[in-house]
């Protein structure tokens, strides 16, 4: 197969660096990009060139927007007492999705590990910390992953945010909607059959 | 090369997009790691938590390559993930094996000490059998503690200190003047109540000999997992 030119295998090497994308998906991906200049190609390049001007990471909570402080951070419609933290702000996003929490967020950039020597103030936990207090929050809720080191984040934030007062809750951990309890592991099923409720 | 063995799950690092390398702690092959195709996937990832218990069959072409491990689920221990202090115990135990043990390297007695412990963290009441662990750790590395006898008298009875340049046990009489350099031996160690005063005592002694032996003159501290367990262990 012949090299395509110098340009377009600049491109190539560009695309197959993004996640999800190899070299040959990526060739893939450029040569419909080719064939499809006006409607994909040039709309794309214009849209990736202002997004990498303008997008910001917002200095309250962390998300990334076009904008300093982001949208959410100044809708006012949004409740101010209440802080969802999450992870990352691919959580945020997936928060946002589901449309059912209309407070306000704080992205921690990660969680603690003690392999990868990640330690409270590699995060946004003292940030977080500051904002509760400023802010007058009255509810934290740790949208955190149930993995282990998102439980030890978890416990390690409601440990520093116990002096403040302010309420610490977690998402409830248990069965999926659609999910069939045959495929869960054991340790769903127990933390499932602890957050039981009447029906 | 191929073998297949259970084991505790210490470690999990994303390899590229799809994949993960994991360390295990076994009886018969000691910590070892090996690559888990398909470990980050949805499917895969949430059972490799660390301190799950996993059949493993690992196989690589030459004995000194990575390898690659096919895992099966055999018990998650996520039980823990909602109480704090069996958390921090789980992380500092599998912390710590990760730290200390040399790769490969069988450690079939430290290992039957540890699943069990691993196991009663979500009962509760594991603090003092924690504390044995950890001496029979520094044990398994060559650093044991000698608590049998006073190094001064040889006296089995009265035993109070421990030498933190020897690691032989010290009798309340023959510290003498000297006791305020000794670290204290609490009485749960040796028989007596396991009381929480004697608790703090016995993992400042443990810690002291971990964090000698372990960190390289302080280039490579402790891990902070142990820390928050101490720390939290010992909150009033």
């Amino acid at each position: 197969m012949a090299d395509a030119p110098r340009d377009i295998e600049r491109l190539i090497e560009l695309m197959a660096r993004l996640p999800g994308l190899g070299p040959r998906s990526a060739r893939r991906a450029v040569l419909h990009m080719l064939k499809k200049r006006e409607a994909v190609m040039a709309p794309l390049a214009q849209a990736l060139a202002q997004v990498a001007l303008s997008a910001k990471d917002c200095s309250i909570c962390g998300n990334i927007s076009t904008s300093d402080p982001c949208p959410i951070c100044t809708d006012p419609r949004r409740a101010t007492g209440e802080i969802c933290v999450v992870e990352t702000v691919s959580d945020l996003w997936a928060m946002e999705r589901g449309q059912s929490y209309r407070g306000r967020y704080h992205v921690l950039g990660g969680t603690l590990s003690a392999l990868d020597a990640v330690g409270p103030d590699d995060l946004r936990i003292p940030a977080l910390i500051d904002r509760v207090g400023k802010e007058g929050t009255t509810e934290v809720i740790l949208a955190l992953n149930a993995t282990v080191d998102g439980a030890t984040t978890a416990h390690y934030i409601a440990d520093a945010l116990d002096p403040t007062g302010v309420t610490v809750t977690s998402l409830a951990q248990g069965v999926p909607i659609g999910g069939e309890l045959d495929y869960l592991d054991d340790g769903t099923i127990g933390a499932a059959l602890k957050a039981r409720r009447r029906v | 090369m191929e073998w297949r063995d259970q084991g505790a799950l210490l470690s999990v690092r994303r390899h590229g997009e799809s994949a993960a390398i994991i360390e295990v702690f076994t009886a018969a092959h000691g910590r070892h790691a090996g690559v888990v195709r398909g470990g980050a996937s949805r499917r895969i990832a949430p059972l490799l938590q660390p301190g799950a218990q996993l059949d493993v069959s690992w196989h690589a072409r030459l004995d000194e390559h990575l390898g690659a491990f096919t895992v099966e689920p055999l018990q998650s221990r996520a039980g823990v993930l909602s109480d704090r202090l069996a958390l921090a115990g789980l992380n500092a135990i599998c912390a710590l094996l990760a730290r200390a043990l040399p790769e490969r390297e069988p450690h079939p007695a430290l290992y039957a000490a540890t699943i069990p412990l691993l196991d009663r963290l979500e009962r509760g009441g594991w603090e003092w059998d924690y504390l044995r662990w950890e001496l029979r750790l520094l044990e398994e590395l060559g650093f044991g503690l000698d608590l049998e006898a006073c190094a001064l008298t040889g006296a089995r009875e009265g035993l109070a200190y421990v030498s933190p340049r020897t690691g032989r046990a010290v009798g309340q009489a023959a510290a003498g003047d000297w006791a305020d350099r000794l670290l204290i031996l609490p009485a749960g160690l040796i028989g007596g109540a396991e009381e929480v005063e004697g608790l703090g005592q016995g993992l400042r002694l443990t810690g002291h000999f971990l964090d000698r032996e372990l960190t390289n003159g302080g280039d490579r501290p402790l891990p902070e997992a142990r820390a928050r367990l101490v720390m939290l262990l010992l909150r009033p």
